[in-house]
């Protein structure tokens, strides 16, 4: 116990070290320039996800039939286009492979994506997916330069080609990359591919979020309303005190 | 027609009357109206500074309410809790509301609270005869500290986890029994479900229930002197004909229409943050707690909620352990004793001194630095910051019984300004 508490009070009153370790992973993030107002984005992304991440990640917050309902799809839309796997529209994004597998098979067990855009950004996932670059001493033939190490394969590689990076002799600073292998789709259009997937992890991460700004705009101005009403009493009620 | 209604509203207002005679007959209704609303006499001249006693009442009155919600659905265990917060945010009707109003609403509590102490520090609230209206009030700090904290980990995020591992292993810098007492709070050798269900207990019922008590004392022992003013003169000194102080006005109408004003701009301020921002950056809702719980992975970069970090700056500013829990600890405290501290027989900074002026200008800036501080890395030039602001947070208290008896001061007028 006397080794735990000190390791933890190490780590609070010296994080020096961890900031430093920081600073060496933190790659310059772009910006994702997503939009979840944008329905048709995020059916193209729902479609995206379903099809490329939904394999191994799953989204065990997200319901089907709530996603229908915020992307404008009809049941049958919804059926036909994003349910492959004998779901019925009330079930949540689960997947049906056992964590315990996953980890035997990756090294780890890939994240639930739920909440990913709210942990780590979107920006954060649209610079992640688009840095992926062959690496022949990974298992899985790929590395990232914005999580380097990482235990996922680049899923996306038919779409986007195969990347190789260059580093700088020396310090190992990442410099660019540079399109070995070209893919099904020009770099313009993966990028676009790419930023409905972030949109719809964005809008999974809370789906309320297209809603609330414009209620909030309904509250606020109701406010300014009782407002002008409660400072016209008070000026009423106040007006023979000198 | 126009008698038959008459008639009715007559025998409405009778029947009324014999009502509120019937009870005022078992019970104080009437008494206790008119002490503390109708016939309770506070200075016209409030200004903006007197707004945040009613609203952190509001904010309260908020938390309580949405966290009765919030309860319906929350599930205090190590496998569900977090689960059920997301249930909450996206299955639950309104869900996602009543949860951003309680989430916000701990940070707005902070915010209000704290410039509510410093109308304090600015009018000389804490003085003779409010020196327990003062003492009371921190308590209600006190237990608003210990009320975040435990909130804090029902969510059970990973910021909630470490967050909770780090602040109670700070009981263990306590010689010979620390270990032990950390061990004793958590119930568990680390913070587990075990430690969720207490923590939860403290947080629904336990330090509200505290939280409430010493509300409605505080509010009891300010009605007993009476409000301070921006001029800081009692005004029950001087009272007209009627017996009524002359510079007052009841609280209510006058100050209740007054404060209904300020409520509103309050809430117009807030439901920008609900509505347009409601992790405010990760500020109010920490991005690292969006990721379960995992006792085997810490955070990139561990750090309290803001309300928090002016202390957690000076914890780090002290090299060693157990003095850096003294340090924290007696920062929390030292207000307590602002009215033995402050010698000076002055209470507005209106008509204080220079020093008093300039000392508290310094305080304000090192409380909000301390805060900057507190959310950084600590990078060598962020703790040589942390140490220097520590002293002068610490100078500000100890240096007060000398600056404030020698301090010269302009003439207090006998009546309120406007």
């Amino acid at each position: 116990m006397r080794a735990v508490s000190g390791a933890l009070v190490a780590l609070l009153l010296s994080a020096g070290l961890g900031g430093a370790a920081l600073a060496q992973e933190e790659a310059e993030l772009e910006s994702a320039q997503n939009n979840v107002a944008d329905t048709a984005s995020l059916q193209r992304g729902a479609k995206y996800f379903v099809n490329y991440c939904l394999g191994c990640h799953s989204a065990k917050y997200v319901r089907y039939n709530r996603l229908a309902k915020d992307l404008q799809l009809t049941e049958q839309q919804l059926v036909d286009n994003l349910m492959f796997t004998g779901e019925r529209p009330f079930d949540t994004m689960a997947i049906g492979a056992r964590p315990e597998d996953q980890a035997r098979w990756f090294g780890r067990q890939p994240p639930d994506l739920s909440l990913i855009a709210r942990s780590r950004g979107p920006d954060y996932i649209y610079t992640f997916l688009r840095s992926f670059y062959a690496d022949p001493k990974k298992p899985t033939g790929a590395n990232n330069v914005v999580l380097p190490g990482t235990a996922m394969p680049h899923v996306l590689w038919e779409l986007q080609g195969v990347q190789t990076a260059k580093f700088k002799e020396g310090s190992g600073e990442f410099e660019g990359f540079e399109l070995a292998r070209a893919g099904a789709l020009q770099p313009e259009e993966y990028d676009e591919v790419v930023r409905d997937i972030v949109n719809f992890l964005d809008y999974i991460g809370e789906p309320i979020q297209r809603e609330r700004v414009a209620l909030g705009i309904r509250v606020i101005g109701f406010l300014l309303v009782f407002w002008l009403i409660a400072y016209l009493l008070k000026k009423e009620i106040w007006k023979d005190v000198h | 027609m126009a008698s038959t209604e008459a008639d009715v509203f007559d025998r409405l207002g009778r029947g009324l009357r014999s009502l509120g005679a019937w009870i005022d007959d078992r019970f104080p209704m009437t008494k206790l109206i008119k002490e503390h609303a109708t016939e309770y006499y506070a200075s016209k001249n409030f200004n903006f500074w007197y707004g945040f006693g009613v609203i952190a009442t509001v904010v309260l009155v908020m938390q309580l309410v949405t966290g009765i919600f919030l309860t319906m659905n929350y599930k205090p265990s190590s496998d569900d809790a977090f689960a059920s917060v997301e249930y909450i945010m996206r299955d639950v009707e309104w869900g996602w509301l009543i949860r951003y109003l309680h989430s916000t609403g701990a940070s707005a509590f902070f915010i209000v609270v704290y410039l509510h102490m410093f109308r304090g520090l600015l009018y000389g609230s804490y003085k003779k005869p409010r020196e327990l209206v003062w003492i009371i009030g921190m308590f209600i700090y006190l237990c608003l500290m210990a009320e975040a904290f435990f909130g804090y980990l029902l969510p059970w995020g990973n910021m909630s986890y470490w967050g909770a591992q780090v602040i109670v292993s700070l009981f263990g810098a306590i010689p010979v029994i620390g270990n032990g007492l950390s061990e004793w709070i958590r119930g568990d050798f680390y913070i587990s479900d075990i430690t969720l269900n207490r923590f939860f207990a403290f947080h629904v019922i336990a330090v509200p229930l505290a939280l409430i008590g010493l509300v409605v004392v505080h509010i009891m022992a300010l009605h007993e002197v009476g409000s301070n003013n921006p001029d800081g003169i009692e005004i029950k000194e001087h009272k007209g004909k009627d017996g009524k102080p002359i510079d007052g006005v009841a609280f209510h109408p006058y100050h209740t229409s007054k404060d209904l004003v300020i409520v509103i701009v309050f809430l117009i301020l807030f439901s920008a943050v609900v509505f347009f921002a409601p992790d405010m950056g990760g500020y109010f809702l920490e991005h690292a707690n969006f990721e379960p719980a995992n006792p085997l992975q810490t955070p990139p970069h561990i750090a309290p909620v803001w309300y928090f970090t002016p202390f957690y700056a000076m914890l780090r500013a002290v090299p060693d352990k157990l003095l850096g829990v003294v340090f924290m600890g007696s920062a929390v405290l030292l207000p307590f004793f602002l009215p033995w501290l402050d010698r000076c027989r002055v209470k507005s900074i209106r008509y204080r001194g220079w020093m008093y002026k300039v000392s508290l200008m310094v305080f304000a800036v090192t409380f909000l630095t301390l805060g900057y501080l507190g959310l950084q890395q600590p990078t060598p030039p962020v703790v040589v910051l942390c140490r220097i602001f520590t002293i002068l947070y610490f100078a500000f208290f100890f240096l007060m019984p000398f600056y404030s008896r020698a301090e010269k001061t302009k003439p207090v007028p006998a009546r309120v300004t406007p």
